[in-house]
């Protein structure tokens, strides 16, 4: 058993687990898109960001593909680990503003402004497509072309791969295609149709432990003192 | 240009096929068609054991690939910092309009090549213009034009010529000049 510190609290991690693993087994949530029980950890999407280290000298990883180490001093929810991961919203909800993942990824991170001009794409290179195609369905048809801006996902010269099975494994996990619930601002860049005003928690803690409410889940502490 | 099944073999078997040498296989096969075609593609996945869409993803990443026919002459014109402060974007579109086509794309008489390229690390002679391997520094717009008619009426034979000529020259003269230093 490896000993470390998550949130403040002693935590104990099997071998080989990784901090997202610990987090989940002991119920602090870390939302994630490009992770995937069954895939290889791809580390892509930034959304499973924690702070390790002690502040001064505190980083930010991706908890997805950290490896849980003795002594390691994990803070899943600090108001850096919520600026970044509000950051990360908002860039990929600039490209993909038609999935419903994101739009609720939005709501519930308090992202109330996007920045960037919309792209309107329907795919944000999380390479959970590519990752369920080759290791769980055994096809290799898709993967990464190009590069730079002009990466992209795709069959071999954009053609219907000889390798697809036409299995529709990839668009069951893809979280930026399917369609958009059609709730109060369909087609704004940003819905925030499910956003909680009402403060549930007035008093402020870095680590949102305040257990009063599902850890992580209410955020409205962190949220009003930085928006 | 005709695929030849046993020519794109005998270049996999030059690398003995192996999946660490896919990139060395894939610049023989670009030199010797100028480009990367499908059906290469496909024969060198099935030699070298990859799936095809890792190998089109390598052919795709680098930019010394190409999956469409390229011109006989490929002409690389430079944006970087420092040529675009001396109007390099200004040079491309003159080449732009006397060759007829945007950059990243061939004369629909397979002459020229257009490219641009981020920096050749020779910004002191900038804009720097290059036409298979021969570099203009300090370009101008009136230099635009002698350059592209100097390359469409040599043709395509004379293209390995000056290298050939410049590359012993050099040889000879480096070890007159030690000589001479010395006595």
């Amino acid at each position: 058993m490896i000993d470390l510190v998550m949130n403040g609290l002693c935590v104990k991690a099997e071998e080989g687990w990784s901090v997202l693993e610990t987090a989940k087994f002991y119920g602090l949530e870390i939302p994630t898109l490009c992770h995937r029980e069954g895939l290889e950890e791809f580390g892509g999407c930034r959304l499973c960001l924690v702070e390790i280290g002690e502040p001064p000298r505190s980083k930010l990883v991706t908890s997805c593909t950290y490896p849980a180490e003795p002594g390691l001093v994990v803070r899943t929810d600090s108001n850096r680990v919520w600026s970044a991961r509000r950051m990360m919203i908002e860039l990929m909800l600039s490209v993909a503003p038609g999935s419903k993942v994101l739009q609720d990824l939005a709501s519930r991170f308090g992202v109330t402004r996007v920045r960037f001009a919309p792209r309107n794409e329907e795919c944000i290179l999380c390479g959970l497509c590519v990752r369920m195609c080759a290791e769980q369905m055994d096809g290799k048809a898709i993967s990464f072309q190009q590069r730079g801006y002009k990466r992209k996902i795709s069959t071999p010269f954009d053609l219907r791969s000889e390798e697809c099975r036409l299995c529709g494994g990839c668009i069951y996990v893809c979280p930026a295609c399917q369609l958009r619930c059609q709730g109060p601002h369909p087609d704004t860049t940003l819905c925030n149709g499910c956003l909680t005003m009402e403060p549930t928690c007035l008093e402020h803690y870095d680590d949102l432990q305040c257990w009063m409410y599902d850890a992580g889940r209410c955020g409205t502490c962190v949220r009003d003192k930085k928006v | 240009m005709d695929i030849d099944a046993a020519k794109t073999q005998s270049l996999i078997d030059k690398h003995r096929g192996l999946k660490k040498n896919l990139i060395a296989i894939l610049l023989d096969i670009q030199e010797a068609y100028n480009y990367l075609p499908a059906e290469a593609l496909r024969q060198v996945a099935r030699a070298v054991g990859l799936p095809l869409i890792d190998v089109v993803g390598v052919a795709t990443f680098y930019r010394a690939f190409s999956l469409k026919p390229r011109g006989k002459h490929t002409c690389l014109v430079c944006l970087g910092t420092a040529c675009h402060v001396r109007g390099g974007q200004k040079i491309l579109e003159e080449f732009e309009k006397q060759l007829g086509v945007p950059a990243g794309e061939t004369t629909p008489d397979d002459r020229f090549t257009l490219e641009t390229v981020a920096c050749l690390g020779c910004c002191a002679i900038g804009p720097v213009v290059v036409v298979d391997g021969e570099y203009f520094g300090h370009t101008t717009l009136r230099k635009v034009g002698p350059i592209i008619s100097r390359f469409s009426r040599a043709g395509s034979r004379s293209k390995p010529a000056p290298r050939a000529r410049r590359a012993p020259a050099r040889k000879t003269a480096k070890p007159r000049g030690r000589a001479a230093r010395k006595t």
